[in-house]
């Protein structure tokens, strides 16, 4: 059992809301795991950023599957990881993994899982940045919102 | 600390096998659910697939499947009577279990259960699949069960087993 699978915080939403902050990150964790379950109001994607940065600095690989064709794509100087594809829905889930996150000297990488009713997803994604994450935003595009009572729940996770 | 990721049961499959394996009076004091799974069947085949259900329920599921076999990429749906597990059969190599995960977030919630699945069977050949699975169920009562058997009545063989763990997000 590990004892050190900490909850850091958690957000349910009273109401529709485009993005999703958690900001003052503790640095004394190993690695950060975000999970995501709820919906978006409209057809858009969720994505991800960190330290608030919207420059062209993140790179994302996705796999996705919609229940007849298996598809890869991929794009390197990219504003954000994307974490789902094709349309999210009323009922989703993301798992977010975020490794070595508090390093000042190495780009930070995740892994991801995005499952809705419609597509199954895996994702890598690339933060070019030595900067310690500090701070993690899970948005909708720009005209959506995540559903009211969508939860996001991050965890904290130590090597020892 | 307090203790945020726990195991709730582990079940081991004894000699002579099992019909199923179920998950029964699931504790509602967690947020989510991981369960995973080692198995084997004796279907006489590479694979069997595990049928997972809810509370004992065959209706409103629905499921989206990646999968890979070391050649090539492919996507299917699934059963509207529950969400597949792939396991390893009686003809692939012997001694080898699959392994499986599922992410249930929110089970006591009363909204559907959206879930989050990756699975593989390994054997000795040239191909052996792995899936990942977005998986929903329609329904909105609390998950208090959660069972599974094999896709063609196999039976499930001796040192197969399951592990549910629960997570509190508090």
């Amino acid at each position: 059992m590990p004892a050190t699978y900490e909850p850091i915080a958690t957000t349910t939403l009273g109401t529709t809301q485009n993005q999703v902050d958690f900001n003052t990150i503790s640095g004394s964790y190993t690695d950060l795991i975000l999970i995501f379950n709820g919906g978006v109001t409209s057809t858009g994607d969720i994505w991800l950023r960190m330290n608030s940065d919207t420059g062209s600095n993140y790179s994302r690989t996705r796999l996705t599957g919609d229940g007849s064709t298996a598809a890869s794509t991929r794009n390197s100087a990219a504003s954000s990881i994307f974490i789902s594809a094709g349309t999210v829905g009323a009922t989703a889930n993301a798992i977010i993994s975020i490794q070595n996150y508090s390093n000042a000297t190495t780009y930070k990488t995740t892994l991801a899982r995005f499952n809705s009713s419609t597509y199954a997803v895996a994702s890598t994604g690339l933060w070019r940045s030595t900067s310690a994450i500090t701070s993690l935003s899970l948005r909708a595009d720009s005209a959506d919102t995540f559903t009211s009572g969508s939860i996001f729940t991050l965890y904290g996770i130590k090597a020892a | 600390m307090a203790v945020t990721y726990k195991l709730i049961q582990t079940v081991t499959v004894g000699s002579g096998g099992a019909a199923s394996i179920d998950f029964t009076s699931i504790p509602q004091t967690y947020t989510d659910l991981l369960v995973v799974y080692s198995a084997r069947t004796s279907r006489s085949a590479v694979y069997d697939a595990f049928r997972l259900t809810f509370n004992g329920s065959t209706t409103n599921y629905s499921s989206k499947y990646l999968q890979g076999n070391g050649s090539s990429a492919s996507s299917f749906s699934g059963s509207t009577s529950f969400v597949s597990c792939y396991v390893n059969g009686a003809t692939s190599t012997s001694n080898t279990f699959s392994n499986n995960a599922f992410y249930i977030p929110n089970y006591t919630s009363s909204t559907y259960k959206s879930l989050s699945g990756e699975h593989l069977y390994e054997t000795n050949a040239t191909a052996a699949d792995m899936f990942l699975t977005a998986g929903l169920w329609s329904n909105t009562a609390a998950i208090t069960s959660i069972s599974v058997t094999s896709d063609v009545g196999a039976t499930i063989v001796q040192y197969s087993s399951a592990s549910l763990y629960g997570i509190k997000n508090s």
